[in-house]
């Protein structure tokens, strides 16, 4: 049995703002923003919530595609955009606080594009 | 007007039990501006995914976070088993609702002893963590460990807790709650903690839903959300009503979880009461393929673990929202406006735990 419906929605990055934009209307708040490397492409979903209604919108794009940030209207928008720029080195335009890849700090830029797992040792190779 | 100076805020502090580092922008003794920045324990856990099969990544997903384990290795079960369309047992469900409850006691207990401890109460934080201690005896007694528990699979639990144990539970439930009220008077009464704790830090009821605050900062402010009432585990059977205040400041947020303590109680009982008869666990067929928004109720609030297989052994992704994360926001607004002397007791009243939120 399902716990709740999770209806997901794939936009165009033309169409980000604007969708945004009416769930912020519709008093939706951002439950989080998330990237994932498929490929070539990232996928980056939008998650929304209102009276536990789930819902999500998702991009997909090429690896150096830039991407318009929602922080001008989901001001705390900002922890996930500079966290997915600093973990998959995914350009956002705009965003109100930009820690210009400060946010997290790693020893490897861009970590999760590409993870390499550099030091496993002997109990890792099975 | 004043001129203004940056005091740097962390990640060493005396108030924080994990590093955080906030740029503090100061105009004489007022906060005006708050620049946080994290990174110092970022352990890249998701990535591990590729390396660790889907039912083996529930030891890395608990080691996420050292207080909320269990949670967090159920809230990843639970979206392997909806992505697989796994229906687990009735017991074992009541089982994790239990273990989950038996986690938000301990977390929350913590949480009153470090903030005692913040605003210089020293007994307060050791009865606070004296009473800790019972709780974690049952966590250790029912499912081996104080902090890792290890209990929680994919398709059930490992552990089943016996009826004679379960009644003893409940038993021992009753003078536990009879220390916890003795303890939250002081919490929520006493005046010199009120002094420190009423109209400090507040984030009014909009600005916590336009930010996504979640948990106890949410409901302190007014914003009636606990994943909960979305009816996963045990939770859709039992009765309660997320803990709510209203002025949105330190006090509330303290209040908040003092109530939902008793709520815990409250909901263990009430599954032990109904604890169904029955198999913990099912057979696990087959390889996760598809994706899914596993949600939870942390003691800090909505824990999310977005999951994607691809149909083979490793999952292509392991996404970890932790409560923290998207109550950095809120802290940002809390403390904008404060006086420099309340920003540890400020910080300390989101209940940050920086371990998790880096994963």
């Amino acid at each position: 049995m399902k716990i709740e419906e999770q209806p997901t929605t794939v936009i165009a990055v033309a169409h980000l703002i604007g969708r945004v934009e009416q769930f912020r209307k519709g008093g939706f708040r951002l439950v989080q923003m998330n990237a994932t490397q498929v490929g070539d492409e990232f996928e980056i979903n939008y998650s929304f919530e209102k009276d536990y209604r789930f819902e999500n919108l998702r991009l997909i794009i090429p690896a150096e595609t830039e991407v318009p940030s929602i922080s001008g209207m989901y001001w705390g928008a900002f922890v996930y955009e500079n966290e997915m720029h600093d973990l998959f080195g995914i350009a956002v335009k705009g965003m109100n606080i930009d820690f210009n890849g400060n946010f997290i700090r790693t020893k490897v830029r861009y970590p999760f594009r590409n993870p390499t797992f550099q030091g496993e040792g002997p109990c890792q190779r099975k | 007007m004043s001129k203004k100076i940056v005091v740097p805020f962390g990640p060493q502090h005396p108030v924080l039990p994990e590093p955080i580092h906030l740029d503090l922008v100061l105009e004489d003794e007022t906060v005006i501006d708050v620049v946080p920045s994290i990174g110092y324990i970022h352990r890249g856990l998701e990535t591990l995914v590729a390396k660790r099969e889907f039912t083996e990544y529930v030891y890395v997903a608990e080691r996420t976070c050292g207080i909320c384990s269990f949670i967090h290795g159920m809230t990843y079960c639970q979206g392997v088993e909806q992505i697989m369309d796994l229906e687990i047992p009735a017991r074992a469900h009541y089982l994790r609702t239990i273990w989950s409850e038996y986690s938000r006691l301990h977390s929350h207990l913590l949480w009153l002893g470090l903030f005692a401890d913040a605003m210089g109460f020293e007994n307060l934080f050791m009865n606070s963590w004296r009473l800790r201690e019972f709780v974690l005896d049952v966590l250790e007694e029912t499912t081996g460990g104080r902090v890792i528990q290890g209990s929680c699979k994919v398709g059930g639990v490992r552990r089943d807790i016996s009826d004679e144990k379960l009644a003893a539970m409940a038993g021992d439930l009753k003078s536990f709650e009879t220390e916890l009220s003795d303890l939250s008077e002081v919490f929520l009464h006493d005046d010199s903690l009120k002094s420190r704790l009423v109209g400090v830090g507040t984030l009014s009821r909009t600005d916590a839903y336009d930010l996504g605050a979640a948990g106890p900062v949410a409901r302190g402010s007014g914003v009636a959300i606990d994943l909960r009432k979305t009816g996963y585990a045990a939770y859709r059977e039992l009765r309660f009503e997320p803990a709510t205040e209203s002025a949105g400041d330190c006090y509330a947020r303290c209040a908040v979880r003092i109530r939902e303590l008793f709520s815990s109680i409250d909901l263990i009982r009430q599954a032990v009461e109904t604890m169904p008869e029955g198999e913990i666990e099912v057979k696990v067929k087959g390889m996760p393929d598809g994706e899914y928004f596993s949600r939870s109720e942390q003691p800090r609030g909505e824990l999310v673990h977005y999951l994607k297989g691809n149909g083979t052994k490793h999952l292509v992704r392991s996404r970890i929202r932790t409560p923290t994360l998207t109550n950095v926001p809120s802290l940002v607004k809390m403390l904008q406006g404060c006086e420099l002397a309340d920003v540890p007791v400020i910080v300390l009243s989101i209940d940050p735990c920086i371990g998790c939120m880096e994963r």
